[in-house]
């Protein structure tokens, strides 16, 4: 493992999750699993005095550091980093707002592909990630499995015989495992039916999100589903709830709406995608919120053929690339928020009016 | 589970991450989780509080209610009342220590009370020795805190000791 003393390296690149790869991607932009954990012997972060969190932080460091295969982990002081640099791992979805935004020792261990990271002190003292792009929840799990074992191997955590793994919030309880699967659906938005299908999932337990945004609106109808509960079923059964009968069921509900849409008109769905790239790629000023709205109308249209010459992955990219944070560390200096809208314009336009553009041309 | 605004079932869990005080779960019908979804605009319970609020409204007197508040871990430090408000406990004692009063919440957001899934390989850590290094570690910082840094070095060597026996948590393995 190695401190990063700046996140150069990732600015430049994107996650494996982002690839575009993946069962069922053109709707399952990315699958996560995350474990919440504790070092037995310390109270919760909500109790723990600024030495005890430096204790843990560095406790966990050092029995990080002696894993086996861990050589190329990226490892980051959050505390340490300047808020755009908090930001921009936010957004690349490395870290959480809570741990960005909290106060006190806290640090983040990232992989090289960005498919795995570790949070020290969030809300709770080991927040452990794993993202794959596309439907992939078994292979994401055996991930995370292996990674929590290797862990667990070096540091106590707490954990109660009845309850299983402790957490500071009773909602984390026992597996302290959350399922969230991040879904693109534009074609139930468009056809308004987006209600209607978690309507009819009323009896399972899911949690519902809307993603992505500056504020806490949602847009670029992104959606992301988790499991509710923690406590009283296995890892399995819960990965099972999630992503073979939840996720399946909108994915076909989905397609159906997109199926309707080009039956219903083609053309007409046709020029509005068309339309969403045309501003993309000749805007001059725009937000962050239109950016989102107009990717997502792309997005659905590279996916269904109806524009060919640009990739999902750089669809993917964009998504994320075009955010505030990483626009100004692209750009290499704080940008105000109306040079940010006309940064973000020349950015999109100069890997949009390139039709065909491969991802990693895209800097 | 009923919705937080009104007595219809809570068919829709949201978990609100981008408030800045931290993350709020909300159980809320349909109608009203359209609302919250469409609208960014707060809502009057917003967070597990509110739920546990309303459930400890139940079955409960004032003076009940009073006592519960008021009640302490002896380990970490934190009352009924902090974790009724904040939503987050303060160390994993607590959920022994506040056991009975948990068991209602803990039923009402997992509808089970027992961990079925994976198990750490290693040997669990001793409940009491964890609950003693905790309270040492507040203890220590009570000493520094008033300044009384011979009290604050005793207790470290005692965490110390502790700390490297093989057998306790949190030693060097």
């Amino acid at each position: 493992m190695k401190e990063a003393k700046d996140l150069s390296a990732l600015v430049q690149n994107s996650g494996e999750w982002l690839k575009g790869t993946g069962p069922e991607s053109d709707i399952v932009i990315s699958s996560r699993i995350r474990l919440a954990r504790n070092v037995a012997g310390f109270p919760f972060i909500r109790k723990c005095s600024d030495d005890d969190r430096k204790k843990i932080e560095r406790q966990v460091r050092t029995r990080l550091e002696a894993l086996n295969g861990w050589e190329d982990i990226q490892y980051v002081d959050v505390a340490a980093l300047s808020e755009i640099d908090r930001q921009f791992l936010v957004e690349r979805q490395l870290i959480s707002r809570e741990i960005a935004e909290s106060e006190g020792s806290r640090a983040v261990a990232i992989d090289p592909c960005e498919q795995f990271s570790v949070m020290v002190n969030e809300e709770d003292h080991l927040r452990i990630q794993v993202m794959h792009s596309g439907l992939d929840l078994l292979s994401a799990w055996d991930q995370i499995d292996a990674l929590d074992n290797a862990i667990e191997r070096e540091v106590l955590y707490a954990f109660h015989p009845q309850y299983g793994y402790l957490t500071a919030c009773p909602t984390n309880v026992g597996t302290g495992l959350r399922v969230s699967v991040m879904l693109h659906l534009p074609g139930l938005v468009i056809t308004q039916q987006i209600e209607k299908v978690f309507r009819s999932m009323q009896r399972i337990n899911v949690t519902v999100r809307g993603l992505y945004g500056e504020g806490s609106q949602y847009t670029g109808d992104f959606y992301q589903v988790s499991n509710q509960v923690t406590l009283g079923h296995t890892e399995h059964e819960l990965l099972e709830m999630v992503g073979n009968e939840v996720v399946p069921r909108i994915i076909d509900y989905e397609r159906k709406a997109r199926d309707f849409l080009i039956e219903k008109g083609e053309q007409d769905l046709h020029d509005d995608v068309s339309r969403a790239l045309g501003i993309l790629s000749t805007a001059r000023k725009i937000s962050s919120e239109e950016t989102m709205h107009y990717l997502s109308k792309v997005r659905m249209g590279v996916n269904l053929g109806l524009i060919d010459d640009v990739e999902v992955a750089t669809i993917n990219k964009l998504f994320i690339h075009t955010q505030p944070a990483h626009l100004q560390k692209l750009h290499g200096r704080v940008l105000t928020t109306s040079d940010r809208h006309v940064e973000r314009a020349n950015y999109l336009q100069r890997h949009l009016r390139d039709a065909g553009a491969s991802p990693e041309e895209l800097n | 589970m009923k919705c937080q605004y009104c007595d219809k079932p809570a068919t829709f869990h949201i978990t609100e991450l981008t408030q800045p005080g931290g993350p709020q779960i909300l159980h809320l019908c349909e109608q009203h989780a359209r609302t919250v979804l469409q609208k960014d605009e707060p809502s009057p319970i917003k967070t597990i509080t509110g739920a546990l609020a309303k459930q400890l409204q139940l079955g409960q007197t004032k003076e009940e209610l009073k006592k519960l508040d008021q009640k302490e871990c002896p380990a970490c430090g934190i009352t009924f009342f902090e974790f009724r408000n904040s939503g987050r406990l303060g160390c994993p004692m607590d959920y022994i220590h506040f056991e009975s009063d948990l068991t209602p919440l803990l039923v009402n957001i997992h509808d089970a009370l027992e961990h079925t899934g994976k198990r750490p390989s290693r040997a669990e850590a001793n409940v009491d020795t964890q609950a003693e290094l905790i309270s040492l570690r507040k203890d220590m910082e009570a000493a520094v805190a008033r300044e009384d840094y011979e009290e604050a070095s005793r207790i470290r060597d005692q965490i110390n000791e502790i700390q490297g026996d093989p057998k306790h948590p949190g030693a060097a393995s």
